[in-house]
């Protein structure tokens, strides 16, 4: 069994050590691994944030193309920087309050429109279902299957009037719905985790210590 | 006035932004377009603000000698190195040395670690799945029936038993999982929009700072 003579590869497989060894416990190399992934990660961002924002919407058009009333946002986010002056920290609010009112604005009838209109046009029972009603996927069955459960996931999370009568057995059928939702999200989020740790492994096994051709 | 401002400027634009969405024309694009480069340009000093506290929390570790300060110039050294790299290797500088390092630390450290820190979750989440899992009620028979057919499903071997078990795991994701998805996205929506609209109309108010008052 021949090992990698890559010192790159090398420093990849034993930080990957250095991580997995909190399996065990917290130790010191963990912590040094943690301390240089938070560094890295950071660093990696600020590039990101120059490269993609500063450069490409703040420095190029000032300064190639003269479009000097980019400077009005480059003096408002300066105000975020007030932060570090106790007395004049408040206008700190204003980069805020512009986010703030820009986000919720925009968010208002998106929000809406994706999250409550489409979803309901989603759930509706359309003439198409009629055509082959014992599709799996389709059909009407399976339309009638999933607007009980939106109906009854709703009901479940009803919480203004007590689970009594048709309300607790719709409440009832709703957290089956909810529970089967949770178990195949975590099914999936596990598997997602698995296949990276079997990234990990394989890349120990055929690029570190050979032992996988 | 300190915060009244603030107030004015998120009533505004969330009202100027909702109406936007509902008119199109020319005018109306560009004026989202030139607000979101704006915003992008302002939102980078909150990057910088970030930034700040986390140097200043490291650098207040290293002065104090608390426990583990060595670390802190891990992530200080970390920052500096990615982050200059980045730089000087990117578009704006351009030096062939810097790119090359900075396309290794990116490939050789910081990307290992990123998916053994996130593996090592594999094992905690088969742990915590051990205690949820027991099926110890119908419901949570339930959702561990659900994650377990989702898990077969995506794997070789989950055919290799029955060749009908990706079917049934899609099957559950599509229906069931999507149904009760659906209502739970209702709920967020409506959720959103109401916490949207306290925020626009100044019923909430906690983002001023001192609670709201």
């Amino acid at each position: 069994m021949t090992m990698s003579t890559d010192p790159w590869v090398w420093l990849a497989a034993l930080l990957s050590l250095f991580i997995f060894s909190y399996l065990y416990k917290d130790n010191p190399l963990f912590k040094f691994a943690e301390h240089l992934f938070t560094g890295l990660s950071v660093g990696y961002l600020i590039v990101i944030y120059y490269n993609n924002i500063v450069r490409s919407y703040l420095l190029n058009p000032v300064l190639a193309d003269h479009r000097w009333v980019l400077l009005v946002p480059f003096a408002i986010g300066l105000l975020y920087l007030f932060r570090f002056i106790p007395k004049l920290s408040h206008l700190m609010l204003i980069p805020i309050a512009i986010t703030l009112g820009i986000w919720n604005g925009i968010a208002l009838p998106l929000t809406i429109e994706a999250d409550i209109i489409r979803q309901m046009q989603g759930t509706m029972i359309n003439t198409s279902m009629f055509r082959n009603p014992w599709d799996p996927y389709t059909g009407l069955a399976v339309g009638i299957l999933i607007a009980v459960g939106v109906i009854c996931t709703i009901t479940y999370f009803f919480f203004s009037r007590e689970h009594k009568g048709a309300l607790k057995v719709s409440a009832h059928i709703g957290i089956w719905f909810v529970m089967i939702g949770f178990g195949a999200s975590f099914g999936y989020t596990v598997m997602a985790r698995v296949s990276l740790l079997i990234g990990r492994l394989q890349f120990m096994f055929t690029e570190w210590i050979h032992l996988i051709k | 006035m300190k915060q009244k401002l603030p107030l004015l400027i998120v009533l505004v634009l969330g009202i100027f932004f909702t109406i936007q969405f509902f008119v199109p024309s020319r005018a109306s694009e560009v004026t989202y377009q030139t607000t979101l480069q704006w915003w992008l340009v302002m939102s980078s000093f909150a990057m910088v603000l970030a930034l700040g506290s986390l140097i200043n929390h490291h650098a207040l570790k290293i002065k104090r000698r608390k426990e583990g300060w060595w670390n802190s110039w891990v992530t200080l050294a970390g920052i500096a190195v990615m982050g200059g790299l980045g730089i000087l290797g990117g578009p704006s500088f351009r030096m062939g040395w810097a790119n090359d390092a900075y396309t290794r630390l990116f490939l050789f450290v910081q990307a290992p670690m990123d998916s053994a820190m996130f593996a090592i979750l594999a094992f905690y989440m088969a742990s915590a799945s051990y205690r949820a899992f027991r099926a110890r009620s119908r419901e949570a028979t339930v959702l561990l029936v659900s994650g377990f057919v989702v898990m077969l499903g995506i794997i070789p071997f989950g055919a290799m038993l029955w060749h009908r078990i990706p079917d049934i795991a899609e099957w559950v994701m599509m229906v069931p999982n999507m149904a009760s998805k659906r209502g739970i996205l209702f709920g967020i929506g409506l959720g959103a929009t109401a916490t949207a609209l306290k925020i626009i109309l100044g019923i909430e108010r906690s983002w001023l700072g001192g609670g709201g008052k």
